[in-house]
Order: C-alpha cells, then sequence, then structure tokens
C-alpha cells in the first residue's frame, strides 16, 4: 500500500459506531406514509368496531347494563378518543377512496401524490369542522 | 506579430479540481465472524463528479480490501448494484455523492427483504426465483419466416417494462415483500407485464393466471415505493395496476 493520499485520508475507523445496530428505516414517500397510516387508521377501526358491536349487544342482555357502560363513556378522556376515532375513520375513508382510484382510475397512479394531499386537505377540513364542535360538546358537559 | 493567445500565462498548475470529505457510514456483516451488522465510518476525499460507487471503490482499495459488494458494468445497466442509501433504494453507480447532502454521513447498507450474505451482498435467488416464475421469454406458436411483425402503437404498450434490468431495487423497496417472501415482488410483475401486452406473445393467459394468486398482484398495496426505487424510471406501480385490470378483464 504505497499509494500516496492527496486529501486527509482517515483510515477506517474499526470501532462501529454502534448506534442503530438495525438497518436505517425505510424512507419512504406519500405513498409508504399513507399506507402505514392506512393500516394503524385500520386497525384502530376495527378495534373500536369490535368493542362498538359488543357494548350495543349488551342493550338486548339488559337495558340498564347497556346504561351503565354508555355513561361511563361520558368523560372527557373518551371524548378526546371519540376525536380521534373520528379523526381515524375521515382519513381511511378519504385516503380508502384514493386507492379506489389508483386501482380503477387509468389515471390514477400518476396522481397519486396529488391524491394523498386532496386526501389530507379534505382530513384538515373535515377535523376542522368537527373538532371544536364536539370538544365544546365534550367539555360543557364535565360539570353536569 | 502579436501572440497575445500564446502568450498569455499558462493555467496556474495549482488549479486542482476541489474536493470534499465525506463519511460514508456502512452497515458491514461478515458471516464468519459477526452474530448481527454492524455500522462501520469510513472518511474518504471524493470529487463533485464521483458517485456513490467510486466511494465504496476507494474504500475497497485504498482502506478496507475486505468490503464486498458487487457491481459490473458501473454504468446503471447490469443492475449488480443496487443499495440502499440514504435509507432508499439506489443504484450506487448512478448516485452521484454531490446530489446527496455531503454534510451528514452517508447511509450505506444492503436492500431488504432478501437474505443478508455479506456487507452489501445479498442472496439474490429467491428474487429470479420468482422472475422466473412468471415464465419471462416469449410463447408463440407460429414460426414466421422472417420477424414477428409488431406496429409501433403495439410496441409502445408495454415500451415501460422493457426498461428493467432486475436490480431488484423495486421488489426489496417493497414493505409487502419485506414481510412476506412469497410475495412475488414488483419486479416479476413488471417482467410479466412486458410479455402480457406484448402482442406477439401467446401466453398473457397463463402468465395471468400464475399472477391471479394469494401472493400474486393482489398482494400489492400501491404504497409506489418501487416506482420510487426503480433505477430506470419504470412506473411499477402502474404497470402492477395494469396487470390488475387485465386478470379482471380476463384477457390483456
Amino acid at each position: 500500500m504505497s499509494r500516496t493520499e492527496t486529501g486527509t485520508q482517515a483510515p477506517g475507523s474499526l470501532a462501529p459506531t454502534g448506534k442503530r445496530p438495525q438497518g436505517t428505516l425505510y424512507r419512504g414517500r406519500e405513498g409508504m406514509w399513507s399506507w402505514v397510516l392506512h393500516r394503524i387508521t385500520g386497525i384502530a377501526i376495527f378495534f373500536f368496531l369490535l368493542v362498538h358491536i359488543l357494548d350495543t349487544a349488551l342493550v338486548r342482555v339488559a337495558p340498564e347494563a347497556y346504561n351503565a357502560v354508555m355513561s361511563t363513556y361520558k368523560n372527557p378522556i373518551m371524548g378526546l378518543g371519540e376525536t380521534a376515532l373520528v379523526g381515524a375513520i375521515a382519513f381511511h375513508a378519504y385516503n380508502g377512496i384514493r386507492i379506489i382510484l389508483i386501482d380503477f382510475w387509468t389515471k390514477g397512479p400518476k396522481y397519486q401524490k396529488v391524491m394523498f394531499y386532496v386526501v389530507i386537505g379534505l382530513w384538515v377540513v373535515t377535523m376542522a369542522g368537527f373538532v371544536p364542535r364536539h370538544l365544546i360538546n365534550v367539555f360543557s358537559e364535565v360539570g353536569h | 506579430m502579436s501572440t497575445a493567445t500564446l502568450d498569455s500565462p499558462p493555467a496556474p498548475a495549482d488549479d486542482v479540481i476541489p474536493t470534499f470529505t465525506v463519511t460514508l457510514i456502512i452497515r458491514r456483516f461478515n458471516p464468519d465472524t459477526d452474530d448481527e451488522p454492524t455500522w462501520q465510518n469510513f472518511d474518504v476525499e471524493m470529487y463533485p463528479t464521483d458517485r456513490v460507487l467510486d466511494a465504496l471503490h476507494k474504500i475497497k482499495w485504498e482502506q478496507d480490501g475486505s468490503l464486498t459488494f458487487r457491481r459490473s458494468c458501473a454504468h446503471g445497466i447490469c443492475g449488480s448494484d443496487a443499495m440502499r442509501i440514504n435509507g432508499r433504494n439506489r443504484l450506487a453507480c448512478k448516485t452521484l455523492i454531490k446530489d446527496l447532502d455531503i454534510t451528514k454521513p452517508i447511509y450505506v447498507e444492503a436492500i431488504k427483504g432478501l437474505p443478508l450474505e455479506k456487507d452489501l451482498v445479498v442472496d439474490m435467488e429467491p428474487f429470479f426465483a420468482s422472475f422466473r416464475e412468471v415464465q419471462p421469454f416469449l410463447i408463440a406458436s407460429s414460426k414466421p419466416e422472417k420477424e414477428r411483425l409488431q406496429s409501433a402503437t403495439e410496441r409502445a404498450r408495454f415500451d415501460d417494462t422493457t426498461k428493467c434490468i432486475l436490480c431488484a431495487a423495486c421488489t426489496s423497496s417493497c414493505p409487502v415483500f419485506w414481510t412476506d417472501g412469497q410475495y412475488f415482488g414488483p419486479a416479476a410483475i413488471v417482467n410479466a407485464h412486458r410479455f402480457i401486452f406484448d402482442s406477439r406473445d401467446e401466453g398473457a393467459n397463463v402468465r395471468l393466471d400464475i399472477l391471479n394468486d394469494k401472493e400474486g398482484v393482489w398482494r400489492c398495496r400501491t404504497t409506489f415505493n418501487c416506482s420510487e426505487a426503480c433505477p430506470r424510471g419504470i412506473q411499477v406501480t402502474q404497470a402492477i395496476a395494469e396487470v390488475k385490470q387485465a386478470i379482471m378483464r380476463g384477457k390483456p
């Protein structure tokens, strides 16, 4: 190894850097993150529906029990949970339309990024309409 | 006689091309000694015209000869040197270092979802097995005297998917493929698309049948990672969508 170097040639540091022993997170773009969000919201909605069917079925078993369960939901924490639920459903619904268009509209794949930002825009508008109204309801009932 | 042009002083000898130091953090793995991969830093002095492959060469030739990676043509045609550069699948020979953020270290690691063999080399066999499974060759019963004729429009129908160099950048960027190695993967579907929509080919229905499988095109979740990763600019997700449509129609 008699090759002369022009620059500062630091030898390969043999000590491993130690950080991030796993591979890096794949840096996907709009398509990948919309898919990740679609999965997360989908699974969240699934668990909501599971609980929802169970507590609604309770009314056939015993109306008093149903009322008791319903009354435990009327607190600010559940109110915030409902906000998250509506947010998840709104995203899942709008992005679902985007995915249908990607699959069935010939120009869908070409405009997938634009459609993703349209989804985000629609979601923001929906939430802007829903969240203030809902939170006023939730927090005005706290005193009652 | 004035010879001004000749008398003008020659370009100064110290007019060197500027260089810059970049740090590459490479995910290394030696199957003989390591239980799991580790990250290792290398500082290299590079020119603005250099690519990530040149930096890897410099490390291998001047700093650590044990660094292992594949490359053949080094000009973006052979498809040997697909790797994950700063978290995205790229060909090392088509990625200029100056186009990356050189104020930060450049992370280089093997492509994901295929078995890691050493450093940046993965076992490509599962990838090629999927490729072979879609029958990527012309199936035609006729034996013409001369060539098989095709109009320019018919040729344009599948032009995009003829560009594939089988580098596996698309397949190994697919989140579905990472978790489900049985999935055919974008590259196999692209190469099926190339023959399904070829007017000279007669095996379209066979291929559509192969891809109309639980692990076929229906596994595609349209994350568009493949289209972003393709070094040849193939609209991979579009091609997969066209195959999905062809399966639903029952013909190309």
